[in-house]
């Protein structure tokens, strides 16, 4: 039996992971991958704190988590894709239009 | 017949039901719109706005039965509707019904007038009114991502310019990146808690040593995402930009509508799960407070784009805003709560005057396109200068009420020096509002056009002057209006 503290050892590194790879990468579509990541963090949060506290809530929050994941990724590879038509490009530095 | 299959089916459905109808009945709507913009021709696209405009009527109606319960939980306690609730549904309702007004004749000039827009814009709302009712993380968070991932769209829907594209893709990136931090501090204030219930969780909470770690990453975390949804400074940097780049009617519901939704998403959960923790981010609540106001009020000094003015302008209120939270007083919560009504009117009249400087071929966003407005269009420089005179918070209009009240809350709980900093910012805001004043109170008109005021855009104009005017001078029903959401028992819990 693995102790719950491992998984919280797991999504912490995922977590960073991702938080460093959206404060990092200059491609937005990498930069919605490492949102992922942490939106999967959370998930194996939810999950073995489920299993550790014999709660279903866990579960049921993860089941939402990723369909938001799901809903995320969809509107936002859209809004993506209008960008480069007009654009032609996918480097976040070069959005320079509205001064960050 | 109808009358008789109506009555079967509402047998049928649970009573609880009833709670959520508001929701319910702008979700209808919503669909009902994405059908019938099929069948529309190009010309009577307003049809859609009429749809919509029906839609917030009936949701307004079914929220209005709801106005005298106090504290009903429903699904599982997974949403409670109280004053608090319903306070705030009428808000996010009010604010959508401006916008709609707002939006029709912007959308045509832009050619981008599609049924999806209203749709979206009632599917936001919902969102935010399962934000402001709901009672657990699940809720909250379901509730906050329907709210976002339907702004980011709509601050994209000007598919063909490319202030509104990337406007769009800076949103969804550091939107997204700020929901899953939230989220992270969710699923951990799950595992302290062992329920997604926000009662139990601080029940959890107080019992827990307050340096306890997983307590403080959890703060942090929540804590992050939350300050960037209100945009308040170290989070505020997408504001200037999204602001920008959103169709002016969305810009208006994006700094209104979104900023009280997540102002109430930071009550239900500051004001219960980290309530019994409540010394370890007072002091942080308070640091973040000055910094919004410091960096909104000077960062609005140097614009020369109106709409990146009022964003800095509306990270400066956030910070007002905050500090009614800081002083935790009955007067500071009420003054949240009535701020955030005022807000809804003044900002949105901004935001309006702004859209009627859109005509073909001009943008309209620069502050040289107010120039001499006062000659081209009285109407239009008259309510103009009313509603800075509110957003800087001159009596007799309601922004000076709101701003009152919380002053009052922070001297009556000693906190003086927070109460002169929030004082001395109203100079440079002073300075900044009265800079639009002047361009289109005393340059020059030159060449520019005379702004068209439509019969729509003339109502939403209208209504906000009014309730900015009738707030100010007859402020008691607004502020007994405002006073019904301490009647809430989360709020009735702290505050005892």
């Amino acid at each position: 039996m693995i102790p719950t503290s491992h998984y919280l050892v797991v999504s912490l590194l995922l977590f960073t992971t991702g938080v460093i790879g959206v404060l990092t990468r200059r491609n937005v579509i990498i930069v919605l991958m490492s949102i992922e990541l942490i939106l999967n963090a959370v998930n194996i949060n939810l999950v073995a704190f489920s299993q550790h506290l014999a709660s279903l809530d866990g579960q049921v929050f993860a089941i939402f988590v990723i369909t938001d994941a799901a809903a995320e990724a969809a509107v936002g590879l859209g809004i993506i894709i209008a960008f480069f038509r007009n654009r032609q490009t996918l480097l976040a530095d070069e959005m320079d239009l509205l001064r960050w | 017949m109808l009358q008789d299959l109506l009555g079967r089916i509402g047998m049928q459905l649970p009573k609880e039901f009833a709670l959520i109808l508001p929701q319910v009945q702008l979700g209808i709507f919503a669909l009902g719109i994405l059908l019938t913009d099929f069948l529309l021709d190009r010309k009577s696209r307003w049809w859609n706005a009429v749809l919509a405009l029906a839609g917030v009527g009936f949701s307004a109606k079914a929220l209005w039965n709801l106005r005298n319960l106090e504290d009903v939980s429903a699904y599982h306690s997974s949403i409670v509707v109280d004053p608090f609730a319903v306070f705030f549904g009428f808000l996010f309702l009010i604010s959508a019904a401006l916008v709609i007004l707002l939006s029709v004749r912007y959308l045509e000039i832009e050619d981008e007038h599609h049924g999806e827009f209203y749709a979206l814009l009632l599917f936001a709302t919902i969102g935010m009114m399962f934000l402001a009712s709901g009672s657990d993380l699940i809720t909250l968070f379901l509730g906050l991502e329907t709210m976002a991932l339907s702004f980011y769209v709509l601050t994209g829907f000007l598919r063909h310019r490319k202030t509104s594209n990337e406007g769009a893709v800076k949103y969804l990136l550091l939107g997204a990146f700020s929901s899953g931090i939230l989220a992270y501090g969710f699923s951990l204030m799950y595992g302290i808690a062992g329920s997604t219930n926000l009662a139990e969780i601080a029940k959890a909470y107080a019992s827990r040593s307050p340096g306890d770690p997983l307590v403080l990453i959890s703060l942090v975390t929540v804590s992050a995402g939350v300050f960037f949804k209100i945009a308040a400074v170290p989070f505020h940097m997408w504001a200037p930009d999204v602001y920008e780049g959103a169709p002016t009617s969305i810009t208006a519901s994006i700094s209104v509508a979104s900023k009280a939704a997540s102002f109430a998403l930071l009550l239900r959960i500051f004001c219960t799960a980290f309530w019994p923790i409540r010394p370890s981010w007072e002091m942080v609540v308070a640091g973040v407070a000055v910094a919004s106001m410091t960096i909104g009020n000077f960062g609005a000094i140097t614009q020369s784009n109106l709409k990146r003015l009022l964003a800095y302008s509306s990270i400066g209120h956030v910070g007002y805003m905050l500090l009614g939270l800081v002083a935790g007083t009955p007067d500071g919560f009420k003054g949240i709560a009535f701020y955030l009504l005022v807000y809804v009117f003044m900002n949105t009249g901004a935001f309006a005057i702004v859209i009627l400087l859109r005509r073909e071929g001009v943008i309209g966003e620069d502050i040289e396109d107010l120039n001499g407005l006062i000659s081209r269009r009285p109407v239009a420089a008259i309510l103009l200068l009313i509603f800075m005179l509110s957003l800087a918070g001159i009596p007799p209009t309601a922004g000076f009420i709101g701003k009152y009240f919380i002053f009052l809350s922070l001297i009556e709980t000693g906190h003086y020096v927070l109460a002169i900093f929030a004082a001395l910012y109203v100079a440079p805001a002073l300075y900044y509002y009265f800079r639009v004043v002047v361009h289109a109170w005393m340059r020059e008109p030159g060449g520019a056009a005379r702004p068209v005021i439509s019969l729509a855009q003339g109502v939403a104009l209208a209504a906000c002057t009014l309730f900015i005017l009738v707030a100010g001078l007859l402020p008691d029903r607004f502020i007994n209006f405002a006073g019904t959401t301490l009647q809430s028992q989360f709020l009735q819990m702290i505050l005892r």
